[in-house]
């Protein structure tokens, strides 16, 4: 069935809108993104499905699975519609006590609810304090949608933004309402949406092409895989109004390879959208055509980089391009190509939907509108988030995240992945934008914020990232391939306790040729870990070095593991759970470790009941 | 004859992922990802094959099966473990995960075991950081995932074989 | 033509011509190993960085693919360009620490020393040999392998690659020697990439002229005649002047 215009689609929302309101089933909502899954969400729709079968419940219920909602923390867990309770941390065994007490009765389980720090039961998912300081205008629909079924999304409103535009506006004006309202770039560039899409329309060559770049590398982030899975609509409705505004054809989505989620849910809604007409020719009954056509990745972290993410679409190595010319110019296949981020095509039919004016009032002078972080590490509540530009770090993580797990210390956190920096404690009060992070030695990035506490090595962390980045270099430019791999064997002296003082000095020389040689943004910027952790906790370098002291108990050669005879039982918990059967001890009689064999996990350590194993 | 028998068919399967991609050489990293899922791997006279089919130089080709990560030119073995060593994974200790996993049944990541039964491998995130540390076995996600929890796992799918 | 300055010289190039073969022109200096006239500009040693100011922005650029304008000002000794260029010299002297034309240029600009560990690599990954082979012989017979640390120059699976001529161009444009030819008894041999590739003698005198598939692939290329692909130039010279002096006796 193909939607031909703005009245048919008007008329087509009617219908499912009348049809909701008319249901009388309950809903119940299975978050099923790949960390639902993960968790066994998977299980849990088993359950589901069979007990319903068998309390036959077909018409008073109905299950929608739904992609990520954020809260991965307490996966996995449901929602029940219309009362809207929330039941998480589940077994499949709670199911069957699901059906009979909250759909076949109307009770509420007490021991599922959610229960917040000063231990009260919270019914709604809208109140538990994780969401409530988040500003929920992308993620928040999430638990509407089967991403699977484009009803669901247009049933949301979706793709009247793109018949709004269709409808009424000249290209000149899409771009113009996307330039006021501010956009920036969500991939970490934050380069003015607007402006961008204007060059590539003004670029004299045809055909121009749109590119959605959803090779979301940095480790530790995960917002793009969020939305692919959850909500893919939104992002091909971002690209179709791109592409009428840029002049565009010919859209691709190139997603990482290690997202087999997404891809499926990304592959699903194109051939809706092309089976409802979004996509194709005469597209709401104007005489453009659009296509997207999706392409896998190949894993490499590099063809993140715009150049080298055109190569790999050419079926060419993802290594970056030595030209001075931008990609709106000459990108793929040498035509004017303009590369958006998942989250920035995601974010178009907000602007057009909410007018520039109601957009630009989120946020703050110099970065508009609201940013998706996974915050995740040594933190509480780990999960997606979604909050206005502007909000504090400390906001971040001690309002949102709950703090740090475990009543550890907060000790960095990092943003911007590989490209980023650590910050301290002492700029937590930092406004989370585009520039202000920049400015302190990190930067914002494209979401990714991992928070580290006392038990975390920062020297282990930099050797960490140059250790990602050495391989992760396509190799092609000395200053990034040597560098690297010279920052590697000086982080790795350091950690292993032959580190000089003069060591610091060449890794911080090694930054400057970096910063100011290298080819491509993956090495200019790629020294920006150890910079700022040589910056911010140069004592825990000075600690590794001067004194063979590895302060967090990390670094595998600094660090040793014993029993102490006194404290020991006997009990053979860490004898047992040895993975190297580098301990041993008869039963009641303190036990020892071998420290050859050792090999430094620290299971012993986690496990002993009486503190006896001590790391020194 | 057998041997001949097994090409043929081969070069069947493969003609069958080039015309699926309309012997596009523009397509040609989807195309290789479509021999290493019908494979495993990447068999060296299968991109001599498509070398020829597209009349692409193969130094091309080997180029881009060394530098992606996703491709192996080597089978992998019959069961998969992939350790997950994204950031959230790694200050959760992702490292020593594949330590002890490499110590314990002696494989090296990017490897096998000597009786081909277990591949170790690593990636650089999953995206799945809030359950970190993550080790996917054989296709399935285990979060939180703790050493001897993944001792007893891997040891329970090769164990099944054994039977 | 448009104006530039370099280093307070002002020069007036060809439109279009990038800022390293300008400079080239008038003599500047400006070190470079992954450049060589003819073969597309590459960017990867980044050793020709220099400075660039248009309309009072600075910014550091390579110039080998950096395109002249109107009123560009380039400096290609200040401070910073010179610190930046000695650190990457100094990498890739820990790279190439035995290697001697490295250590030339090391000395060359100042450094003498590396602090970094070293390994006793030859091949600096400029990627003269694999351009070379794919822009100007058509061949493309070898590439890049692998990638950031584990990137090399190689073959196609490290055999012997089917499409090599044995022409040498890659031994010929390798700035460190890092490739070589040897030329046996029946066989020219380049180890680095896996050729060995049998040679064609002279029909006159029996030296080696030069490897079969060259041969071939010249023959496919011009229309000479036969004689011409096996006779040697000593011998060509030597027959050269036999007909000469067969026909000017003749007359």
């Amino acid at each position: 069935m193909k939607i031909k215009n703005s009245s048919e689609l008007k008329n087509y929302y009617e219908n499912l809108i009348i049809k909701t309101s008319k249901r009388e089933k309950r809903t119940i909502v299975l978050s099923m993104g790949t960390c639902g899954i993960a968790r066994g969400a998977s299980d849990i729709l088993n359950s589901i499905k069979k007990e319903v079968r068998k309390r036959k419940l077909h018409n008073r219920v109905e299950i929608r699975v739904t992609g990520c909602h954020g809260f991965c923390e307490v996966e996995p867990f449901l929602i029940i519609y219309p009362q809207g309770i929330f039941y998480c941390k589940l077994q499949p065994a709670d199911v069957r006590q699901i059906l009979m007490e909250s759909i076949e009765k109307n009770n509420i389980i007490e021991r599922l609810l959610y229960t917040d720090e000063k231990g009260k039961k919270i019914i709604k998912e809208t109140d538990i304090p994780f969401y409530k300081k988040q500003m929920r205008l992308l993620l928040g629909s999430n638990r509407f949608i089967d991403p699977a079924n484009i009803d669901d999304y247009i049933a949301q409103g979706g793709y009247q933004s793109l018949s709004y535009v269709l409808g009424n506006m000249q290209p000149e004006e899409v771009i113009e309402e996307i330039k006021k309202s501010g956009l920036r770039g969500r991939g970490g560039g934050g380069f003015p949406t607007g402006r961008k899409w204007e060059l590539c329309r003004r670029a004299p060559e045809f055909p121009k092409y749109v590119i959605c770049n959803a090779d979301e590398g940095d480790p530790g982030a995960y917002m793009d895989r969020g939305l692919l899975e959850a909500n893919p609509h939104s992002i091909i409705e971002g690209m179709i109004i791109g592409a009428y505004a840029i002049g565009s054809n010919y859209g691709y989505v190139y997603v990482r390879n290690e997202y087999p989620l997404a891809i499926h849910h990304l592959n699903i809604a194109l051939q809706q959208a092309r089976d409802y007409g979004f996509l194709g020719d005469d597209i709401m009954g104007k005489d453009f055509y659009f296509d997207i056509e999706m392409v896998k990745g190949g894993g490499a972290f590099v063809c993140g980089e715009s150049t080298a993410l055109i190569a790999s679409i050419e079926g060419k190595p993802g290594e970056p391009r030595a030209k001075y010319i931008h990609t709106v110019e000459a990108g793929l296949y040498g035509k004017p190509t303009n590369i958006n981020n998942v989250e920035t095509w995601a974010n178009v039919p907000l602007v057009i939907k909410n007018g520039w004016q109601r957009y630009s009032k989120i946020g703050t002078e110099t970065s508009k509108g609201t940013k998706i972080f996974s915050l995740v590490g040594k933190i509480k509540n780990s999960g997606l988030i979604e909050v206005p530009m502007g909000i504090t770090l400390k906001q971040i993580v001690f309002d949102i995240g709950g703090g740090i797990a475990n009543s550890k210390r907060f000790k960095a956190i990092q943003t911007g992945g590989p490209s980023g920096g650590c910050l301290p404690e002492a700029h937590l009060d930092l406004p989370v934008d585009f520039d202000s992070l920049s400015e302190a030695g990190s930067m914002m990035g494209s979401g990714g914020m991992i928070v580290m506490d006392e038990d975390t090595c920062m020297v282990d962390v930099a050797r960490y990232f140059v250790n990602f980045l050495k391989e992760e270099s396509c190799g092609k430019c000395v200053p990034c391939r040597e560098g690297l791999s010279a920052m590697f064997e000086i982080l790795t002296r350091i950690t292993e306790g032959n580190g000089k003082h003069e060591d610091m000095d060449l890794l911080e020389e090694i930054s400057f040729a970096m910063k100011n040689g290298s080819l491509c943004a993956l090495g200019t910027t790629a020294s920006n870990p150890v910079f700022s952790t040589l910056k911010y906790f140069r004592d825990e370098y000075i600690a590794h070095i001067e004194k063979k002291r590895c302060p967090a108990g990390v670094c595998k050669n600094l660090v040793h593991y014993e029993i102490m005879s006194d404290a020991c039982r006997g009990c053979g918990a860490c004898l047992k759970i040895c993975p190297v059967s580098a301990i041993q001890g008869e039963k009641k009689k303190p036990h020892s470790i071998d420290d050859t064999k050792c090999i430094r996990c620290g299971e012993c350590f986690e496990v002993c009941k009486f503190s006896a194993v001590r790391r020194k | 004859m057998r041997e001949k028998e097994y090409l043929f068919n081969n070069a069947n399967k493969i003609d069958e992922i080039l015309v699926k991609h309309g012997m596009n050489r523009s397509r040609i990293v989807a195309i290789m990802q479509d021999i290493q899922n019908e494979f495993g791997y990447l068999p060296e006279k299968n991109l001599k094959y498509i070398s020829m089919k597209l009349q692409t130089p193969l130094s091309q080709i080997y180029s881009i099966a060394t530098f992606y990560r996703a491709f192996s030119l080597k089978p992998r073995g019959k069961h998969l473990v992939t350790v997950c060593l994204g950031t959230a994974c790694h200050v959760r200790g992702g490292a020593r995960i594949v330590e002890s996993i490499q110590k314990m049944f002696d494989v090296k990541p990017g490897e096998k075991t000597k009786d081909g039964l277990l591949s170790l491998e690593t990636v650089n995130c999953l995206g799945a950081c809030a359950l970190g540390p993550v080790v996917v076995v054989d296709g399935k996600y285990h979060g939180h995932i703790t050493i001897s929890r993944l001792e007893r796992i891997v040891k329970g799918i090769l164990n099944e074989n054994k039977k | 033509m448009v104006n530039i300055t370099v280093n307070s010289q002002i020069i007036s190039v060809k439109e279009k011509t990038y800022i390293l073969e300008a400079a080239k022109k008038q003599s500047i200096d400006i070190p470079a190993l992954c450049w060589q006239p003819g073969l597309e500009p590459h960017g990867a040693c980044r050793l020709c960085l220099v400075e660039i100011e248009k309309s009072g922005r600075k910014r550091m650029v390579t110039s080998c693919n950096y395109p002249v304008e109107e009123g560009l000002i380039v400096r290609t000794n200040t401070e910073e360009v010179v610190k930046t260029r000695k650190i990457i010299i100094e990498l890739l002297l820990a790279r190439c620490s035995t290697n001697k034309k490295i250590q030339e240029l090391a000395e060359k600009y100042g450094v003498t020393e590396s602090r970094f560990e070293k390994k006793e690599e030859d091949c600096i990954l400029c990627g003269l040999c694999v351009r070379v082979c794919r822009e100007i012989i058509g061949k493309e017979a070898i590439g890049f392998s692998g990638r950031g640390i584990y990137r090399k120059v190689t073959s196609p699976f490290e055999q012997p690659p089917q499409e090599c001529i044995g022409c040498g161009s890659c031994a010929f444009l390798c700035p460190t020697g890092a490739i070589k030819i040897e030329n046996g008894l029946n066989m020219r041999k380049i180890a680095e990439i896996n050729c060995e590739i049998p040679l064609v003698f002279c029909q006159y005198c029996g030296r080696p002229i030069a490897p079969l598939r060259q041969i071939e692939f010249l023959k496919e290329k011009t229309s000479l005649p036969e004689d011409i692909f096996y006779t040697c130039a000593e011998c060509k010279r030597k027959n050269y002047a036999r007909r000469l002096i067969a026909m000017s006796s003749k007359r």
